[in-house]
């Protein structure tokens, strides 16, 4: 067994995929029409084949109760792996990436928290 | 107020939230808690410390403020002149050897 997709959930599939691709640095995988949303997946370009994430709506009334709550406390959605925290901070935030925590390290991990713009907050992770 | 004060800071995790606010203002209390576990091996409960923080609040020594959707925690470090001026006071020259 392996781990085949991860969702986030976004309140708009073309903000998002914008963000995703555009400023992350992720490509488009999968896009298929599904009544007002689309089957919306990226990956990274350095493992095409690798796990995909979906940028899932967040229409159910559940969702956004609970984004809210994890941003407010500076609760990341998921985590992604990068080869250097603090390079990706820099770059990131010359794009005008906002951060709710700046690189930290933790032991044998660095990782920095910033804002999807699409209702989440993400962990950048680098193992040393 | 002063009771709030010293009760606040008899607690070993409160200091050390107050030493890593320190050493960073405006943390979320995901990078709080991060920080005690990663720095300090501390298991406490995110509702642990999110308790601590409510004390330190309420002694004024951790101010909030939200920004948008986020919430971080900034250090205040005016209360501890209650403690400075009640006990050290400026020394007359006499006084001095």
């Amino acid at each position: 067994m392996k781990i085949h997709l991860s969702s986030v959930f976004v309140d708009d599939q073309d903000k998002a995929l914008r963000f995703y691709t555009d400023v992350l640095g992720f490509v488009k995988k999968t896009e298929i029409p599904l009544g007002a949303h689309r089957w919306l997946t990226v990956v990274s370009p350095e493992d095409p084949d690798g796990t995909e994430l979906v940028l899932e709506p967040d229409e159910h009334p559940a969702v956004k109760p609970y984004t809210e709550a994890l941003v407010a406390d500076g609760i990341p959605a998921t985590a992604f792996a990068v080869d250097d925290v603090r390079a990706e901070f820099d770059r990131l935030r010359g794009l005008g990436v906002r951060f709710t925590q700046e690189p930290l390290e933790m032991g044998p991990v660095v990782t920095a928290v910033l804002d999807d713009t699409c209702g989440n907050l993400i962990q950048i992770v680098q193992h040393d | 107020m002063a009771d709030d004060l010293f009760k606040a800071l008899a607690d070993p995790t409160r200091r050390l939230i107050l030493d890593e606010l320190a050493e960073r203002d405006g943390q979320t209390l995901f990078e709080i808690c991060t920080r005690l576990i990663t720095k300090h091996g501390l298991g406490s409960t995110r509702q642990a410390i999110s308790q601590h923080l409510a004390v330190l609040e309420a002694a004024d020594l951790v101010r909030t403020r939200r920004q948008g959707r986020y919430k971080f925690h900034d250090l205040n470090t005016a209360p501890l002149e209650l403690i400075v001026t009640r006990w050290l006071k400026p020394r007359t020259p006499e006084d001095t050897p």
